[in-house]
């Protein structure tokens, strides 16, 4: 039976939830607007709403400055890399856990999880050394191996919940058609779980695109990603506020694209395939 | 061919033993039908046998080869699903050529058979639907459909029709029963009804708690039901167990007698009763009689219409030939 809402309750809701969203993105808005300012007009007080003299200045140093576009193709290599890869070693993982659960099942998956509750410092040192004996430091290689790793446990626990969500009855109808494990996850269970792992590429590319610890701790200027390109505008002192407005909108800017498309599959993914 | 072998094979899930060794032989053609209450192990049984769940112990043989650690893929049957099992994200054409193509077979060959296996299942106008777009009779025949083109050594059904209506089920039995009759090739059917294992099976396997209480034929089951539990479950509606001095008089513990079997008089017989509740369902009346001395209502079966009303006092008089003794362990008396 349909709840009926009365109309006051729901202008209320509506009132709410929009002050609750224009909060949340008053800081992406205000950096945009900044980008646009002087740098004089960027730190006046009271603060500037419109009355400002529009001007693409910024825009134009900071790109004289520094190559938007090798940072900004770092952050899809290292991005895009790191979910393909995680994405290659999650489906089988999430496809056992799932279809072929052991006692040990839940457990594993807690512990993986609990992997993301360890401050990422603590591990810096270990992570550097092997980088240097390896020769990975500075390479979007290394990089990309990293991040995969690091959003490996989001992958295989969003995979997990989708694949939950198939029919076993499906996947044993495919082993009695004839197919092998291959085929089984390759022609049956990767379709059925496209909107699942369309979902998790999403977050995930957002996660790699915005990771900020390990891009700045392991690169210095070949395979730096937006994130150094953002930070390199950051200084304590001096009026930089403008341009690395400029500077956090132009790296923002295409995740932000992509964000705005793809907002139903983000939502199924940030709710772990709770909302059906 | 599709001679399927079972020797002391049995399933544990941990402690717990599911099925008990048991042995079984089913026949090359045959139509065997697995029927037992629900928690009874019938689709354990079959689930063995596909390949799907490991046996704990004992063999599998299909056509004399050992096929106890054949993967499901390998082991040349087809089954359709309680829940069909269709791939949703495939076309019908594409669900029914699934098979051929894991088994590598040329498109032409593919499209030949996909075809053919449409029009015996009145599939040829959705062959270019989704799963999603059809109704529950006719994704039982894509799911059919999946089975037959791969020309297996055996058929599984796991319970088929008890996701579809009444008038549907009773159509779909009959469409199976014939594509058993063109194809001639083994089925195993698992089913919680008495009346789809009695209108279908060649041989019927009676399970209760894992153990096989008695194999034979529909009619075999029905004339001779070996104890107390097939002689209660196989018949509608049920066989009539009296106990105490009723079964005493004829040198038994219980005394079985089909609502089929008895007479019914205004004046004498062996029972008396007064009529209850009766169903009439225009071929048959069914009364429901409360003897003396018997504890459960004794349902009775009268032909046509019959002029008796709820309160009546009737006299029942079973027919000698068809009345089954059983002893005190429930055993049928020869």
């Amino acid at each position: 039976m349909a709840r009926a809402v009365s109309t006051r309750r729901k202008i209320a809701t509506t009132a709410v939830a929009w002050a609750i969203g224009l909060l949340i993105f008053f800081p992406i808005y205000w950096t945009i607007l900044t980008s646009f300012k002087t740098e004089a007009q960027a730190i006046n007080n009271p603060p500037l709403f419109f009355n400002f003299d529009w001007t693409l200045e910024n825009y134009t140093i900071v790109q004289e400055r520094s190559d938007y576009m090798r940072f900004l193709w770092n952050s899809v290599i290292i991005a895009g890399g790191s979910t393909f890869l995680g994405i290659l070693v999650a489906v089988p993982a999430a496809w056992s856990m799932a279809f072929v659960p052991s006692r040990r099942t839940k457990d594993i998956l807690l512990w993986m999880l609990s992997t993301k509750m360890l401050p990422a410092v603590g591990v810096l040192y270990p992570i550097s050394l092997i980088f240097v004996q390896f020769n990975l430091l500075d390479t979007r290689i290394g990089l990309t191996l990293v991040i995969m790793l690091i959003n490996l446990p989001i992958i295989v626990w969003m995979l997990y919940t989708y694949f939950r969500e198939i029919p076993v009855d499906i996947l044993e109808a495919a082993r009695m058609d004839g197919a092998g494990l291959r085929e089984e996850i390759l022609y049956v269970l990767t379709p059925m779980a496209i909107p699942g792992i369309a979902s998790t590429v999403l977050l995930n590319v957002i996660l790699a695109w915005n990771e900020a610890f390990w891009t700045l701790n392991l690169t210095a200027a070949t395979a730096a990603p937006l994130t150094a390109f953002i930070a390199s505008y950051s200084s304590p002192e001096g009026l930089f506020y403008a341009k690395l407005s400029a500077a956090s909108t132009m790296a923002i800017a295409p995740i932000l694209i992509l964000g705005w498309f793809s907002q139903k599959q983000l939502v199924r993914g940030l709710t772990f395939g709770a909302v059906k | 061919m599709g001679r399927i072998t079972l020797d002391k094979v049995g399933k544990s899930f941990g402690e717990v033993e599911v099925i008990p060794p048991l042995d079984l032989t089913i026949e090359d053609g045959e139509f065997v039908v697995f029927v037992g209450p629900s928690g009874c192990g019938k689709s354990t049984l079959l689930r063995l046998i596909a390949g799907l769940e490991d046996v704990t112990g004992g063999e599998i043989r299909i056509d004399g080869k050992d096929a106890t650690s054949v993967p499901p893929a390998k082991r040349g049957l087809a089954m359709v699903f309680q829940s069909y099992a269709l791939y949703p994200h495939m076309s019908v054409r594409k669900n029914i050529a699934f098979p051929l193509r894991m088994a590598k077979m040329s498109a032409a060959e593919q499209d030949r058979r996909v075809k053919a296996a449409a029009e015996v299942l009145n599939l040829t106008d959705y062959l270019d639907r989704r799963p999603g777009q059809l109704s529950g009779g006719q994704r039982q025949r894509v799911a059919i459909g999946r089975a037959i083109v791969r020309e297996p050594a055996a058929f599984l059904f796991d319970e088929p029709l008890s996701n579809l209506d009444a008038a549907l089920r009773v159509g779909m039995r009959l469409e199976i029963s014939e594509l058993h009759n063109r194809l001639k090739t083994t089925m195993i059917y698992v089913t919680h009804d008495q009346v789809e294992a009695m209108t279908m099976a060649d041989k019927i396997v009676v399970l209760r708690a894992g153990h096989i209480e008695q194999v034979g034929s529909p009619l075999e089951l029905y004339r001779a039901p070996r104890n107390l539990f097939v002689a209660g479950f196989i018949g509608s509606p049920k066989m009539n167990l009296i106990g105490a001095e009723i079964a005493a008089r004829h040198d038994a513990t219980t005394i079985g007698i089909r609502p089929e079997h008895l007479a019914v008089s205004g004046e004498s017989g062996a029972l008396h009763g007064r009529v209850g509740v009766s169903e009439h369902l225009g071929s048959d009346t069914f009364f429901h009689v409360t003897c003396d001395g018997v504890a459960d209502p004794v349902t009775v079966r009268v032909g046509g219409e019959v002029d008796l009303h709820y309160g009546d006092t009737v006299w029942l008089t079973p027919d000698p030939d068809h009345l089954h003794r059983f002893d005190h362990e429930g055993l049928r008396i020869a």
